[in-house]
């Protein structure tokens, strides 16, 4: 049985088909239409609802992109659809907001930017002023094609101004929820949401032929963009043990199912230039449910972790019925999308060694669209310095090979050199021995090595200018200062 | 009989609430930030509704040796498969010329042109049958690219060509040329909602369609012709679309034809929605140009001659695409006088899918490329590139220039012939340029550049000066059906359509004003064939300007009766009627003044049996154009606007960031401010989108690669400037008589997000302290920016190396 709250009403469900999605399932059974589709692929955010997880005795709500969540992961949530905000003809503030500033012309959009709003709104003190990063965060997986986003944005700082009108039964249905293991029995395939692992051991040894899921955003794709089928789906988003995030004093050890939205806060405090990537990993709704084990475990050449992760040496745990391992990150990868990873394995946790106080790390996306969007290429480095040379250093790159991995030959030309300029313009000219990338629709394979050869510059000049604004993604409005900035002085070569 | 509420006479007499010039909210925002507002797809189905999905073509160019569909016919949940032998009556549904097969008979002419139709009772039953089908084909050579299809004269259309004067010769005797090419790529409208339509057969062997149409008449007009049926069987109704851009113009049509074969076939229901996927593929998008230039130019860089070519790469069929062509032409001049000129305009047929209508219907493509002539003048001679622009501004006159009966050239007439009789931009750009500070900023930020290692700030003022009229002559009607009730409340039904863009609420807010009553009084209502017939499209930004117009014929013919009857009532004249404050005032021969209020004289109207509703019709006056010679009047007027963009731009990696606009756009008496502004806001990040992260990218076989919001990349939340200063010019009605002298504002400032690609190409610029003018196609994604670094310090090395 998969059993949620929609609107505050209790769900039951025993045989909905296991790739059933959230969205699907609202519009086509449940006979809510006010979510809507606009892609299917969890890029526009016009699906967007919130779930609600009980945390510590609380429900907690998030943002998701019901068309590609499945409905056997919200087994024990509950579901606020835009349907579900507005009493009466008593506005929501984000809905109030949103009429009062002109925020909606077509209104396709209008239901997504609302649950987004109200996420913003709800998970914030009363009151509250957003910062402007912080309404970004809210509305970066909420595309709208007819306003040009400004009086959205006035939406959101003027949410503050309406009473607040929350239907508490309905955002904080009966307490006493169920434990149980969630699934569902169709005659087209079985969906299981197992509580601990070793029900999902049991179940990844049973059924080697079902496909695990954690946050979906990649898998679903399958069935929404590709049209396929599958007929055995393992949720194992609820396994308390795989979610977990933990200091230990050699590691940050992080469960193989945590978000990143759970991940966020502790990169904050032990890999901050990890966490700032953050912003341009994907939007909020994806962050909400992607994990770290599955952008590892999904092993696309263009996923924006496993190169830092690489850089950092991190180790993965392997586990299935028959034990555990750990390995090195930069060993996992056989070839595109082919990993080490066997039958009935699945992946416990990953785990990153801190970083030592001499030990600097720069991570670099480029992309043709800031927010949101897809690696051409993705740089990261993590440099020793011992006094002006370079004592040690680790790379990872991502969209430059068929899996992500390190440059060898850029490390090795970095190595024991000084640092400066010219070590890392010399480094440039090792890029095509490490790589030879693809033409493909997000680059060509000539920009994608003169844009690492300018990100290796850019690197070494904001290592040697650790104050100075030097990424457009961080400038917001036209004050910048030359004061701010690295002179031109400093690319001159020694 | 029952009143409003609303119009209680206790009430003290105010003014009516929500006429023309109030910032009144969008008719729907209550709806649709509830979920309320209905789009087709969430209509409830009626029982038996079948969904369709739609096989495509696996090559750019082919033949169809044979078609196998038996596996997809045995496909679970599959009723019906249609073919183009199932088609009824017409197969060809090309809007104005032919070439829009509704499925292939034999050649196909690009990858995933519809070749059967798959009808199940579930969307995804249908789309997995789709995969069944065995299909053998004889692969042709394709026609992919612009370059190809000039080399081999393939075209659509016929070339055509605008002359004003010598060209030739003002070249000759120009004292410097300047000359310059440019390659402008399409865009995906990207409409949130995407194509759909739903279908269900009448008992009149007839159709009832719901289509998500910007142009319902045609949409019903080529369902009859499909199922050969007479026009009057079909109804097509649009409540609103979740977006339309131009994409829903005439792409619309073929959803509705398709699920209405399939209904015709199986007697049901039937519903064809496209995935954003399909949507992509299968749907034509704005015209990728192919532009080139050569000025003459005096010492002032003003220009003395030009000769200018465009090239639309148009796809497989005409569609839209010769309007469109002639639009890139109409605006090749942007704001700027060619003197003697010569426009050639060619419409390359390749095997991609159809491209047609896009907000700005080719005049981007031809304003953008006028943009660039002042960015490659200024740097020729040396001079800030305002400067430039102004200087070429229509109705700037220059002593020097003189007409061959020696006096001043006054410098208004359009290389069609046209005089731009109302000149707005003169005072536009020098309010504009004074509030954005231009000139201030610009000396900042070449300090800055001048300091800073590899973020370089560029700037730009680029202006629009956009056409208002369908260029083809008869679309430049429309028709509303005003109802009057007898409680006072009033239904306002109009030809136009609703993506968004507030065209209910704006014609709502004109039959307010027309009877001087409250807003909330009146009624929009879904736009249907039934209600009002034979509509052109909306689109071409004339929706408020023909709608609005027939909307107050209908009021002013009801009003007539009401106005009529009120003086025939207190024995007076009728000029002594009037509405004011939702009640009609009659100055008795007493000369009292006599308040009824509006519900209780409609209802002794109703009584004295007045009609108390009428149809409108409009005609825009004063416009022609004789295609023989490329000389007339095309429109009715023109829309302006100017913007400035600053960017900051990373020469390191070509990533960049808008940092501020500013921009001014004329809109004439504004019907709406609000709603205004938000067509300026938008449409200023959709320019800003075409230009610059949305990149179709085709694969060498003709296969499109972006197709889909992750490949794809409008601008998201973060790419609009947080310092984004959009003002209406002030106090400047329409010279023309255009409804309450507001202007047309769909389209004009799509072309405002010009000034972000050439501030971009400013910022690249400053590296060579403004000598040379970078080459940037568009869209300049950092790739194509850092490119053009490139180019650019290389004319550096190569220039310090000869000075050396």
């Amino acid at each position: 049985m998969i059993e949620l709250y929609i609107n505050g009403k209790k769900v039951e469900e025993h045989n909905v088909v296991p790739d059933m999605t959230v969205l699907r399932y609202l519009r086509t059974t449940k006979n809510l239409p006010g979510t809507k589709e606009g892609c299917g692929s969890g890029d526009c955010g016009a699906c967007s609802v919130l779930a609600g997880d009980m945390v510590n005795g609380e429900w907690r709500y998030k943002t998701i992109n019901s068309c590609i969540t499945f409905l056997s992961q919200l087994h024990n949530k509950s579901l606020i659809t835009v349907e579900g905000l507005s009493q009466g003809s008593q506005l929501h503030p984000a809905q109030q907001a949103m009429v009062d500033k002109h925020g909606s012309q077509c209104g396709f959009c209008t239901p997504g930017i609302v649950m987004s709003l109200t996420a913003l709104f709800e998970n914030a003190p009363p009151n509250a002023d957003f910062s402007l990063h912080e309404v970004y965060d809210a509305l970066s997986g909420n595309l709208c094609r007819c306003t040009g986003y400004k009086p959205i944005i006035d939406a959101a700082n003027a949410m503050k101004n309406y009473p607040g009108t929350i239907d508490v039964s309905i955002w904080t249905p009966s307490t006493e929820r169920p434990v149980d293991e969630g699934g569902s029995d169709h005659s087209e395939g079985q969906a299981w949401t197992p509580k601990t692992e070793e029900a999902l051991k049991q179940l990844l040894n049973d059924y080697p032929d079902a496909r695990l899921v954690a946050g979906a955003t990649d898998l679903a794709l399958e069935v929404t963009q590709m049209h396929r089928r599958i007929h055995k789906l393992v949720a194992i988003n609820q396994i308390a043990s795989l979610k977990t995030i933990t200091e230990t004093r050699d590691y940050l050890v992080i469960g193989g199912a945590a978000t990143f939205t759970e991940i966020e806060p502790f990169l904050k405090g032990s890999f901050p230039e990890f966490a700032a990537l953050m912003s341009r990993f994907a939007s909020r709704q994806i962050k909400n449910s992607a994990t770290m084990g599955g952008n590892i475990a999904s092993a696309s050449p263009i996923g924006d972790a496993p190169p830092v992760l690489i850089a950092l040496n991190a180790e993965i745990e392997i586990s299935s019925l028959s034990g555990s391992r750990w390995v090195a990150l930069d060993t996992f990868y056989i070839d595109y999308k082919k990993t080490i990873l066997g039958t009935g394995e699945y992946i416990r946790a990953i785990r990153i060694p801190h970083r030592k106080a001499t030990e600097q790390l720069k991570v670099y996306k480029i992309s043709k669209r800031i927010e949101d969007d897809i690696s051409a290429v993705l740089m990261a480095i993590n440099i020793t310095q011992q006094g002006d040379k370079i004592a040690a250093v680790r790379t990872g790159f991502g969209g430059m090979a068929a899996i992500p991995k390190a440059g060898a030959a850029i490390e090795a030309a970095l190595l024991n050199q000084p640092m400066n300029v010219n070590t890392f313009r010399q480094a440039g000219l090792k890029v095509s021995e490490d790589f030879q990338p693809f033409n493909d629709v997000r680059a060509s394979a000539n920009y994608r090595i003169q844009v690492t050869q300018g990100l290796l510059e850019k690197c070494a000049l904001e290592m040697l200018n650790p104050q100075a604004t030097s990424r457009v993604e961080n400038v917001c409005t036209a004050k910048l200062h030359s004061d701010n900035v690295i002179a031109p002085s400093a690319q001159e070569c020694v | 009989m029952r009143k409003l509420v609303e119009l209680n006479e206790n009430k003290r007499i105010r003014p009516a609430k929500g006429k023309t010039g109030e910032s009144m909210k969008h008719e729907s925002a209550e709806k649709q930030v509830t979920g309320k507002a209905i789009y087709i797809d969430d209509m409830p189905e009626l029982p038996g509704t079948l969904h369709v999905a739609v096989g495509g073509s696996r090559y750019a160019h082919a033949f169809i040796k044979s078609i196998d569909l038996s596996a997809v016919e045995k496909a679970p949940g599959v009723v019906k498969v249609i073919t183009v032998n199932d088609v009824p009556g017409h197969t060809d549904i090309g809007p104005v010329f032919p070439g829009d097969p509704v499925l292939v008979e034999s050649e196909c002419e690009y990858i995933g042109q519809p070749i059967f139709a798959v009808a199940a009772d579930s969307h995804e039953k249908a789309k997995a049958a789709v995969g069944l089908a065995q299909i053998q084909y004889k692969e042709l050579e394709p026609t992919l690219t612009i370059d190809k299809a000039m080399e081999e004269q393939f075209f659509v259309r016929p070339t055509h060509q605008h002359k004003r004067g010598d060209a030739k010769k003002a070249l000759a005797e120009a004292s410097q040329i300047v000359s310059g090419d440019l390659y402008v790529k399409g865009q995906e409208h990207f409409y949130l909602e995407g194509q759909i339509s739903m279908v269900a057969p009448t008992e009149d062997g007839g159709m009832n369609v719901y289509s998500s149409s910007q142009h319902p008449t045609e949409v019903q007009k080529l369902v009859a012709e499909v199922l050969n049926i007479s026009i009057n069987k079909v109804n097509v109704e649009v409540r609103r679309m979740g977006g339309g851009f131009g994409g829903k113009e005439t792409q619309a049509a073929p959803l509705a034809c398709i699920a209405a074969i399939i209904a015709h076939h199986t007697q049901r229901p039937v519903k064809y929605r496209m995935s954003r996927h399909d949507d992509m593929v299968m749907t034509g998008k704005r015209h990728d140009f192919y532009n080139d230039y050569k000025v003459g130019i005096n010492e002032q860089g003003v220009i003395q001659g030009a000769e200018v070519n465009v090239r639309g790469r148009c796809g497989n069929s005409p569609d839209l695409s010769d309007a469109i062509v002639d639009r890139a032409m109409f605006h090749s001049d942007n704001a700027y006088y060619l003197n003697q000129a010569t426009v050639t305009g060619y419409r390359c047929k390749t095997h991609t899918v159809s491209n047609t209508a896009y907000r700005g219907f080719g005049g981007p493509q031809g304003v953008i490329t006028a943009e660039q002539m002042m960015d490659d003048i200024a740097r020729q001679i040396g001079e800030d590139p305002l400067t430039v622009r102004k200087r070429n501004l229509y109705g700037i006159k220059h002593d020097s220039m003189r007409l061959s009966d020696g006096s001043v050239d006054p410098r208004n007439q359009t290389h069609y012939g046209q005089t731009v009789e109302q000149e707005v931009l003169p005072a536009l750009i020098s309010q504009l340029e004074e509030s954005a500070e231009y000139w201030q900023r610009r000396e900042e930020i070449k300090q800055f550049n001048a300091h800073s290692a590899f973020l370089k700030k560029g700037l730009a003022l680029t202006p629009v000066k956009f056409g208002i009229s369908f260029t083809v002559q008869f679309l430049n009607q429309a028709g509303a059906l005003v109802h009057v009730y007898t409680d006072g409340s009033i239904q306002v039904n109009h030809g136009g359509t609703e993506m968004g863009q507030g065209l209910y609420i704006k014609v709502a807010q004109v039959v307010a004003e027309e009877f001087q009553v409250d807003l909330d009084t009146i009624q929009v209502s879904a736009t249907r064939t039934d209600k009002v017939s034979n509509t052109s499209p909306t689109a071409a930004s004339s929706g408020s300007d023909l709608n609005g117009m027939a909307a107050q014929d209908a009021c002013r013919r009801i009003k007539s009766g009401l106005v009529k009857h009120a003086a025939d009532l207190h024995k007076t004249s009728e000029d002594k009627v009037r509405f004011e404050s939702n009640h009609i005032v009659v100055i008795n021969d007493e000369d009292k003044e006599i308040w009824t209020t509006f519900p209780d004289f409609v209802q002794n109207a109703y009584m004295a049996r007045v009609p108390l509703f009428s149809s409108g019709h409009y005609q825009t006056p004063k416009i022609h154009y004789n295609r023989e010679t490329g000389q007339g009047r095309p429109f009715f007027y023109y829309a302006h606007g100017a913007s400035v963009s600053e960017v900051l731009v990373d020469t390191l990696t070509g990533e960049y960031k808008v940092t501020r606009v500013d921009i001014l756009q004329d809109v004439g008496r504004s019907l709406n401010p609000a709603i205004d502004i938000g067509q300026i806001e938008g449409a200023y990040i959709q320019g800003m989108g075409w230009l610059t992260t949305e990149d179709l990218v085709w694969s060498d076989n003709g296969r499109l690669l972006s197709n889909g919001p992750a490949t794809y990349k409008i601008p998201a939340v973060g790419d609009t400037p947080i310092d984004f200063r959009v003002k209406l010019m002030e106090q400047l009605p329409n010279s023309e008589e255009t409804i309450y002298r507001s202007k047309a504002v769909g389209e004009p400032p799509f072309m405002l997000g010009i000034s972000a690609w050439s501030a971009l190409r400013d910022a690249v610029s400053s590296l060579a302290d403004y000598r040379f003018s970078p080459p940037m196609n568009t869209p300049a994604t950092p790739e194509c920016v850092l490119n053009a670094v490139n180019i650019t310090k290389s004319f550096v090395a190569k220039t310090s190396a000869n000075t050396k």
